[in-house]
């Protein structure tokens, strides 16, 4: 188990060195803006941009510019400084993520609580009626686009423009104070980011449940003598929701890596969705590269803990 | 025990499914009985009824989609028309059953132990260490090595006959009085398959329960069972006594399955397996009259009406469906050198209805 963990963490370090390599490469090869020139302004002289770019180290060749990058990445913890702001690009990052850990935190939460209870009792209740309509209700939502779901949450619910204004609405989260007042804001932003997820996972765990219970070993529960209940919470349930830890995982990685961008747009969240955005309109190369890094590294620390849990939820995998 | 005297009566019994493609009569008025402290094999190819039948017997194949007529006497109980709560009493604790393939029939996530240990406080509130106590002495039963250890492992650890020597002693653990096995050695490996069936026929002896051992191979019958019932599409052709079904089989289906037993005993005659030609019925539209009439190489005008099951080889435990008088059959099933069998069809066998 150790000797596994030990491959797995020496596996994510080389994927993030191939990344930021990537990102890297693709900067230099697509043409871009010219960082210099971008920073140096409308009025900027030849001089001038030439001073700036001797001052970022552009004028250095790529692989004495990656070299220096990732011994500050790897050995001083050091991203950077934007090429823009001027401030150190991990103080940017961090000072971004609170507000899309929360919404991605809050949004995993109810999408979890709803879609669990849906997809089991889909599952059980096979072709009842409650399963047709929860199942043609969640593909309305997978179906449905989110800055397009947003954008009604906000014209019914929001506290502003809403047609029944009883949710904190647009940039909220921005004038919110305490930490109360921040999950308030962020009512809408999670039910409308958990609204397709909840709906994929609820269809999931249905298909994973009912291939479940055709399988021989709830035959036997049964034979057992075992209650219903028992049958389904303890023996179907436990081996229907493994699957659905490797989705978790991977979809918690990607939003905390920026995928959270759409909700982050329409709610105006400042999270690092919308950081990104801006990093890649201003050719902020420190930037983007930092928050790709940050991304693949949640990517790699799920997978891994994923990877982990599997062993702990299936006997089978740890013996392997 | 019921009134009659027998453990089990299963009268008429009809489990019908219904599908998009029509209604599956996969059993279609079964009837027999299981005595006390006896054997009963029943014998049949896949789709013959025999596991349905069984299973119905717990209540396994109850479903929106399925219609359960008949009757079930198991201790003056009916399980037809016994409630879920009725069913969930007997199930795994006076009737216990055990499958073909044990590496799927264990929970892949629990260690044995446990599975072992709820099957018990499923039906009587024991402590966890009473549980544990009854559970390795009942694998030490069942000829587990190191059985303590053995309790706290996962399934995957064990072999196949290993695991299936674990789930009989998982379905012993409530003292149940009919064990129903269905096909427990067919995914085994043949020296394995001895074992079990040993162990099985050794249990009952020592346990005094019944059984009731489903399969389609009836070297596994001849070894286990006192009493036969021979199964084919959805009802029983034939049943009796094990003396009475290999020496004197009243069935052409039974002499089909006899006629492709390996037999070492005997030169082999024309130097390959005697096999039954066709294909089985339908269950959603079965042959008119005798399901086995299209396979039949001894079909005749009257077969297209259904033969009831009736004593008429003289004995009155012997019964069988089949039109032929008693003179013709004892003449039809000799084969050239002596042998039981059944003739190879003259005129290519139709397909039957209802299949594409």
């Amino acid at each position: 188990m150790a000797r596994y963990i030990v491959r797995r963490v020496l596996w994510g370090v080389a994927l993030l060195v191939i990344v930021t390599a990537v990102v890297f490469i693709l900067f230099y090869v697509l043409p871009t803006a010219d960082p210099a020139k971008l920073r140096a302004g409308r009025t900027a002289n030849p001089q001038l941009v030439q001073q700036i770019r001797e001052q970022l180290h552009l004028d250095d060749p790529i692989y004495v510019q990656f070299w220096n990058y990732l011994k500050g990445v790897f050995f001083h913890f050091d991203f950077g400084e934007s090429y823009l702001s001027q401030a150190p690009v991990k103080d940017i990052i961090f000072h971004r993520l609170p507000a899309t850990a929360l919404l991605v935190v809050g949004a995993v939460i109810l999408w979890l609580a709803i879609a669990i209870p849906v997809g089991i009792i889909s599952a059980v209740r096979r072709r009842s009626l409650m399963d047709r309509t929860t199942m043609v209700t969640s593909l309305a939502f997978i179906s449905a686009p989110v800055f397009w779901l947003g954008l009604v949450a906000l014209y019914l619910f929001a506290s502003d423009v809403g047609v029944i204004p009883i949710f904190p609405g647009q940039g909220s989260y921005t004038t919110a104070d305490s930490f109360l007042a921040k999950c308030g804001s962020m009512l809408l932003p999670w039910m409308v980011l958990a609204a397709a997820t909840a709906a994929i996972y609820a269809r999931y765990l249905r298909s994973s449940m009912i291939d479940t219970l055709a399988e021989d070993y709830i035959r036997t529960a049964r034979a057992k003598g075992l209650p219903e209940r028992q049958v389904i919470m303890k023996h179907a349930v436990r081996a229907a929701i493994t699957p659905i830890v490797t989705l978790l995982g991977l979809d918690i990685g990607l939003l905390l890596a920026g995928n959270a961008i759409l909700t982050e747009s329409v709610f105006v969240i400042p999270g690092v969705g919308q950081e990104i955005v801006l990093s890649i309109r201003r050719s902020d190369l420190p930037m983007i590269q930092g928050i790709v890094l940050f991304g693949a590294f949640f990517i790699v620390i799920f997978n891994l803990i994923v990877d982990i849990l599997y062993a702990f939820l299936d006997p089978r995998v740890r013996y392997q | 025990m019921s009134a009659t005297g027998h453990l089990l009566e299963v009268e008429d019994l009809r489990v019908h499914f219904d599908t998009d493609d029509g209604v599956v009569k996969a059993v279609d008025g079964l009837s027999f009985t299981v005595e006390p402290g006896k054997t009963l094999g029943i014998v049949g190819e896949s789709g013959s009824g025999k596991s349905v039948a069984n299973m119905t017997i717990l209540g396994l194949t109850r479903a929106a989609n399925a219609e359960i007529t008949g009757r079930i006497t198991f201790e003056d109980q009916d399980l037809v028309a016994a409630d879920d709560a009725g069913l969930q009493r007997v199930r795994g604790n006076d009737i216990a059953m055990i499958f073909q393939d044990p590496l799927t029939s264990l929970h892949p996530f629990y260690k044995v132990g446990s599975q072992m240990v709820e099957a018990i406080q499923a039906h009587r509130d024991s402590s966890d260490a009473e549980a544990r106590e009854r559970c390795i002495e009942l694998l030490k039963l069942v000829g587990i090595p190191d059985a303590e250890r053995r309790f706290g492992e996962y399934p995957h650890e064990f072999s196949g006959g290993m695991r299936q020597r674990a789930m009989i002693a998982m379905a012993l653990t409530n003292d149940p009085k009919l064990l129903i096995a269905d096909e427990p050695t067919t995914a085994l490996d043949v020296t394995i398959q001895a074992q079990i069936l040993r162990l099985i026929d050794r249990l009952q002896e020592e346990l005094g329960m019944s059984v009731i051992m489903i399969t389609h191979d009836l070297g596994v019958i001849a070894e286990v069972a006192d009493d036969v019932l021979v199964m084919y599409g959805g009802r029983a052709v034939e049943a009796g006594s094990l003396d009475e079904i290999f020496y004197d089989p009243q069935h052409p289906y039974t002499w089909g399955l006899l006629g492709s037993l390996t037999r070492t005993d005997r030169p082999r005659s024309a130097d390959r397996l005697s096999q039954i030609a066709g294909q089985p019925p339908s269950l959603i539209a079965p042959p008119q009259g005798c399901h086995f009439r299209p396979r039949c190489p001894h079909a005749f005008d009257r077969c297209t009406e259904t033969p009831g099951l009736d004593a008429r080889s003289g004995s009155r435990s012997h019964l069988d469906r089949c039109w032929l008088g008693g003179e013709q059959k004892r003449e039809l099933r000799v084969g050239p050198e002596g042998e039981i069998g059944l003739a190879e069809r003259k005129e290519p066998v139709a397909t039957p209805t209802g299949e594409s």
